[in-house]
């Protein structure tokens, strides 16, 4: 049985190779980032800038499954649900929670995501392509009704309110500014390495396997190891994305994981496309933006009206979200160019 | 058409089963209404209250899914907005319950809106994205968020309960459990009837064998020269009107909210997975089994409930990922 091959670097790409992709624009987009902050007052902080990095790297874990894997997982907010939930009632809450210390509760929250995520994995693995979404939203609805009925655990309906991320290094985390430059730097990080799984071993075998499980299958590799194991570190990354919303919230209750919820992370994925680990996290910023000033559209209590258009609009006439419109621009643009010059 | 004298079938395992199982609860329904006099006490009455609940619940989940499983055994198409079918039905039929004040003309409302929506559903959406089934789910997803939110418009957040005509209402003593819910067992009653007859739809008239035809092999199917759009849009009709159906009858047993769209789409997919795709009888089992789960469940563990449930789906998938009754594909 071929285990799941080394994550290493392509040996041909070299210590250094990503720098050769760095572009200026990153580095001027880095520093727009940074400087954002104080430009900003904490509205456009926090609740745009924060929360855009967080439920995109959310979205990423389901981009990371749905791009590179070929696996649309709705189980993704119940995996982020599953990491704040463990949080809450390992970290404390308002008036209860074991009081773990942070350095043992965050990563037994987040171990615990892995494993929950790597089980559904396991689960779904055995079925293929809408079979997987039916099967993760059937999971992720379950957790939700799981956690409205359980009291023993979870606390049923009222969940747990008065989360605060941990004091470390002085620094109160809720402030906007830290808030917003851990949430970014979550992001950051959370973006280069699905950015480098991508061009991984595992990560090119992944892709393989998602073009051609059965070729994969007959050259030795075991397919559903490698899906498990992107379930897995999905699982990871949903669930530092979760540990921000239940700090972002302040509380966690059935309510953060409803279907809702689910399929939010659905829309913010495909509002900005698949391809590519920023796809998610445009998506995300549209979404927020969405989120807040819909009211100023339309009826301030229509909001679902209007995402839900904006995801049919996309489905339906752009299916590689945001990033396939940027593309087909360059495109067109390169093109017109081309006769003339 | 002629027919060629009838060759000895082998016995086949599936349907013994699923006509034992049948013939078994009718026996016991029509004894238990036959002998009300038969007492039984607290936890055995529990116990078969609960049962009778699961059962007639099963019931509603086989309405709703069976639609679900038959639009996707034909065609392919993943109808994520079959729990909004479901609730549109329920509110299409409380509005014109509320106009014409007849039951009767609610719930015809409710199978004729759903089945026309489900026509209009086929020829302007699957049918522009036939084989593309992620693109199908997404637009279907797409469009429960924006059913859903034009239903909370028009129709509020308000919880709806309609009342059935008056001799569908009240109790009927019942041996053991000593009262039940006439109308339920009407919903009971009615699943069992609706069941048969698509069973004998399908494999007894010239379009189901069609559809199941078309099960098979849709691309030899057209090459014989049968409409296929014709006959998808006849199969979404009825799925989706069943949809309907399911949501004025389960208004009437239980009631009507925003969210309920999920739970029956839920319900359908959980069913679904477990009956295994496209399979009727595999949607009975399924809902029986789910129906039964929840009511359980509820019942003696309410906070663990929705386990049993997932763990019914887990060991499904793990032992026949193809569902009970699924054929490999």
């Amino acid at each position: 049985m071929a285990s799941i091959a080394p994550t290493l670097p392509l040996p041909a790409a070299g210590r250094f190779a990503w720098l050769r992709g760095l572009r200026a624009w990153h580095l001027g987009l880095l520093a727009l980032l940074l400087i954002y902050p104080f430009v900003a007052n904490s509205f456009w902080i926090v609740q745009i800038g924060a929360q855009a990095f967080f439920m995109g790297l959310i979205a990423l874990s389901l981009m990371l499954l749905a791009g590179y894997g070929g696996m649309v997982s709705l189980a993704q907010m119940a995996i982020a649900g599953m990491a704040g939930y463990l949080y809450a009632i390992l970290f404390g809450y308002t008036g209860g929670g074991a009081g773990w210390h942070w350095t043992l509760a965050i990563p037994v929250a987040l171990l615990v995501a892995v494993g929950f995520s790597a089980l559904i994995g396991l689960l779904s693995v055995r079925t293929e392509g809408i079979y997987t979404i039916m099967i993760t939203l059937a999971v992720g609805v379950a957790f939700f009704y799981f956690c409205q009925q359980n009291y023993d655990i979870f606390n049923g309906h009222r969940g747990y309110a008065g989360l605060a991320p941990p004091m470390v290094f002085g620094v109160d985390w809720r402030q906007p500014l830290p808030f917003y430059y851990l949430a970014m730097g979550a992001a950051l990080v959370g973006y280069l390495f699905v950015a480098w799984l991508s061009r991984s071993t595992f990560g090119i075998a992944l892709q393989a396997v998602r073009d051609n499980p059965r070729r994969m299958a007959a050259l030795g590799f075991n397919v559903a190891a490698h899906r498990v194991a992107a379930y897995a570190v999905a699982g990871l990354l949903a669930g530092v994305g979760g540990l921000f919303l239940v700090w972002y919230n302040g509380r966690i209750s059935p309510g953060s994981i409803d279907v809702d919820a689910a399929i939010n992370v659905l829309i913010i994925a495909i509002l900005g496309g698949l391809r590519r680990p920023s796809g998610p996290f445009i998506g995300a910023l549209l979404f927020v933006l969405l989120d807040n000033f819909a009211i100023d559209l339309i009826d301030r209590e229509r909001f679902n009206l209007v995402i839900g258009g904006a995801f049919l609009a996309v489905v339906l006439f752009s299916p590689d979200g945001m990033l396939g419109l940027w593309d087909r621009l360059l495109l067109r643009l390169a093109k017109n160019r081309e006769p003339r010059g | 058409m002629s027919h060629s004298p009838p060759e000895p079938r082998p016995l086949n395992r599936r349907r013994v089963l699923a006509v034992g199982l049948l013939a078994l609860l009718v026996a016991v329904v029509v004894l238990m209404v036959s002998y009300p006099e038969v007492k039984a006490g607290g936890p055995t009455k529990l116990f078969l209250l609960t049962l009778m609940n699961g059962i007639t619940l099963a019931a509603l989940y086989f309405l709703v899914a069976s639609g679900f499983t038959l639009v996707f055994g034909l065609m392919r198409n993943v109808n994520l907005a079959h729990g909004s079918l479901y609730l549109l039905g329920a509110y299409v039929g409380y509005s014109v319950i509320r106009w014409t004040g007849s039951w009767w003309l609610g719930v015809a409302a409710g199978f004729v809106g759903m089945a026309l929506m489900g026509v209009l559903l086929q020829f302007v959406i699957f049918r522009r994205m036939e084989g593309q089934d992620m693109r199908q789910t997404m637009v279907t997803i797409g469009l429960s968020i924006v059913l859903a939110d034009i239903m909370l418009w028009i129709w509020s957040g308000n919880t709806y309960q309609f009342e059935a005509p008056d001799f569908l209402t009240g109790t009927v003593p019942l041996a053991l459990v000593k009262v039940y819910s006439v109308y339920r067992l009407v919903v009971l009653g009615a699943a069992i009837l609706i069941g048969l007859g698509l069973w004998l739809f399908l494999n007894r008239t010239s379009i189901g064998m069609m559809i199941r035809a078309g099960v098979d092999d849709r691309a030899m199917l057209q090459a014989t020269g049968v409409n296929v759009h014709l006959l998808f849009a006849c199969t979404f009709a009825i799925g989706a009107g069943l949809a309907g159906f399911a949501g004025v009858v389960g208004g009437t047993a239980l009631s009507i909210a925003p969210g309920e769209d999920v739970r029956y789409l839920l319900a359908s997919l959980v069913v679904t997975i477990v009956g295994g795709m496209g399979s009727i009888p595999g949607a009975a089992i399924g809902a029986l089994l789910i129906g039964l789960a929840e009511q359980f469940g509820l019942a003696y563990s309410p906070t663990y409930g929705v386990v049993y449930t997932f763990v019914i789906m887990v060991v499904v998938l793990a032992i026949r990922p193809q569902g009970l009754m699924g054929r490999k594909r």
